[in-house]
This record gives C-alpha cells, sequence and structure tokens, in this order.
C-alpha cells in the first residue's frame, strides 16, 4: 500500500511521487483515507478533485486517478483519524466514494 | 448540445430552453430528497432541533450520495453512526446549495434559454452540482459496474431507459466540457 504524504491547500511540492514508498505509517499517523473506484464519477472529476481539494500537482492527481480507476481504490492522503475524516467529508461533498481506515 | 467553453475567470456554455427545463427539474427533484432525506417530517420544529441522523438513508440515491465513512473495522456501523450524525446535516446543506446555485443561475438565463457565463466559485458549485444528479442518474439507471454503464448504450431503442440514458451522457459531456474549462495548467505547460 502506498502512505502518502498529506499536502492540505494549493502549492504542494511536485516529488511528491517519490516519497510515497514505504509500508509502515509511523504511529502517530495511523489514519489513511481511500477514494474508492466506482463505475459514475468521470476520470476527468475524480483528478480534479485531487488537485483542488488536497493540492497535488497535475501528475500525482493523474497517478492517484488511474490507481484509484485501475486498482479499485487508492490511498490519498494519511495522517490523524480527525484529520481523515475531514478529508472524507471533503470527498462526499465532491461525490466520490471514500473511507478511512486505521492503517496496520 | 454544446458543452462549457474556457472564459477568463470561469465558464461558458450555451444552454437551450429544453436543456435549462431538464437541468432545472433534475435539480428541483435532488433537492426535494436531500431536504426530507426521504423521509416523512413529523414535526418540522421538532426536526430542527433534532441531532443528526446516525443511519444510511433509505433511498438508494441519498445513499449514495451520502455514503457510510467507515468501512472495515470491527466496529465501522458504529463509527460510521458517530461520524454521520455529526456530518451529514451539513454534507447534506452543501449538497443542497451547490443545487439551488444551478438553478438560480439557470432561472438567470430565462424562459428562452441563452449563453450561461460562470465565475470560478459558479462552476465548483456547477461541478459539484452536475455531479450529483450524474450519481443520482446512475443509481437510477441501476449503474455499479463499469460493464453496466456500458450496456446501457446498447438498449433497444423503445426501452423505456433511453431517454435518461440520453440525459445521463449529456451530463457526462457538460460535466467532462467545465472540469476541462476550469482545471488550472499543470507545471511546465506553459500556459
Amino acid at each position: 500500500m502506498i502512505i502518502l504524504p498529506r499536502l492540505g491547500g494549493a502549492g504542494a511540492p511536485a516529488e511528491t511521487a517519490d516519497t510515497a514508498t514505504g509500508e509502515a505509517a509511523s504511529p502517530d499517523v495511523p489514519w489513511t483515507t481511500i477514494v474508492h473506484n466506482d463505475p459514475v464519477n468521470l476520470m476527468s472529476y475524480v483528478s480534479y478533485v485531487f488537485r483542488t481539494y488536497f493540492g497535488y500537482t497535475e501528475a500525482m492527481a493523474e497517478k492517484l486517478m488511474l490507481d484509484v480507476h485501475h486498482k479499485g481504490r487508492a490511498v490519498v492522503s494519511s495522517g490523524s483519524r480527525e484529520e481523515m475524516e475531514r478529508d472524507v467529508h471533503a470527498m462526499h461533498g465532491y461525490g466520490l466514494w471514500a473511507t478511512l481506515r486505521q492503517d496496520r | 448540445m454544446e458543452g462549457f467553453e474556457p472564459f477568463p475567470g470561469g465558464a461558458a456554455v450555451r444552454l437551450g430552453q429544453a436543456e435549462a427545463s431538464i437541468l432545472r427539474g433534475l435539480a428541483d427533484q435532488l433537492l426535494d430528497l436531500l431536504a426530507t432525506r426521504g423521509e416523512p417530517v413529523e414535526d418540522p420544529v421538532a426536526a430542527i432541533f433534532a441531532p443528526g441522523p446516525t443511519e444510511p438513508p433509505a433511498d438508494p440515491v441519498l445513499a449514495r450520495l451520502l455514503p457510510d465513512a467507515y468501512d472495515d473495522a470491527d466496529d465501522a456501523r458504529e463509527r460510521s453512526a458517530e461520524f454521520r450524525r455529526f456530518t451529514e446535516d451539513d454534507l447534506r446543506a452543501r449538497k443542497r446549495d451547490d443545487a439551488r446555485a444551478l438553478i438560480a443561475d439557470v432561472d438567470a438565463l430565462g424562459p428562452g434559454g441563452g449563453v450561461l457565463s460562470l465565475d470560478a466559485e459558479d462552476c465548483r458549485r456547477w461541478l459539484g452540482a452536475l455531479n450529483d444528479l450524474r450519481l443520482a442518474l446512475a443509481v437510477r439507471l441501476e449503474i455499479a459496474t463499469e460493464e453496466d454503464a456500458d450496456k446501457l448504450y446498447d438498449l433497444p431503442p423503445d426501452d423505456e431507459r433511453v431517454p435518461t440514458v440520453i440525459v445521463y451522457s449529456w451530463l457526462n459531456m457538460l460535466q467532462d466540457s467545465l472540469v476541462a474549462a476550469v482545471m488550472p495548467p499543470g507545471p511546465g505547460d506553459g500556459s
């Protein structure tokens, strides 16, 4: 599973993909936001949401969108439970199917 | 049928009378559904002060628009219920605001339709509203998999779902063109 650094707001660094490796989340960031594939949401829109809400670069948003599309889901952010609840709530606002999970 | 075009600071689209009327009708239905949660309101005053709901909506459209937040823990049901109690009213309010914004913009066109110009904030609300309308139609069309969606394009012409499929495809085109019009240019593409 890919663990991504949490990037709130615009202006995220371009190299997020390179840091997105490794299995273990540190004990203080045990929660993740997962976006699930559905046959309705447009690929362009999912990518737009990732860029607009998380501030991911076009390349990063595209990669996550393709992961959602091909693998059925993708981890789009990680952090505290409270932060992930905020992200899931926001994803639901955009109409994406998202859940939060404790990373184990 | 035309899609959105980029416009300085936003996007614009030409909507005919029938198109405007379809959008308005769908958004109206969604507003009603979101307002009552598809449930009878027994005491409107008490409802204002009641705590938020804890169970997913019974209506399948609302269940898709207002999904559970937890899905894999042993206590996912309890956690989803608690999350819903504190957040669902806010989520429904956002979706109603988006639908209302769409209705107000369509109404401002007047009875004959015309060119709709949206600023950046309007575009954000339209993207939310169009997506909710697409999700709602997809639930009614029982689109659960990519194959379900593909099959809808091979329906016989007299199938009762055909008009809905046409509207659904049109909303796809509208939303896709609106995303293309507002997507901020990526780094290095020079624009």
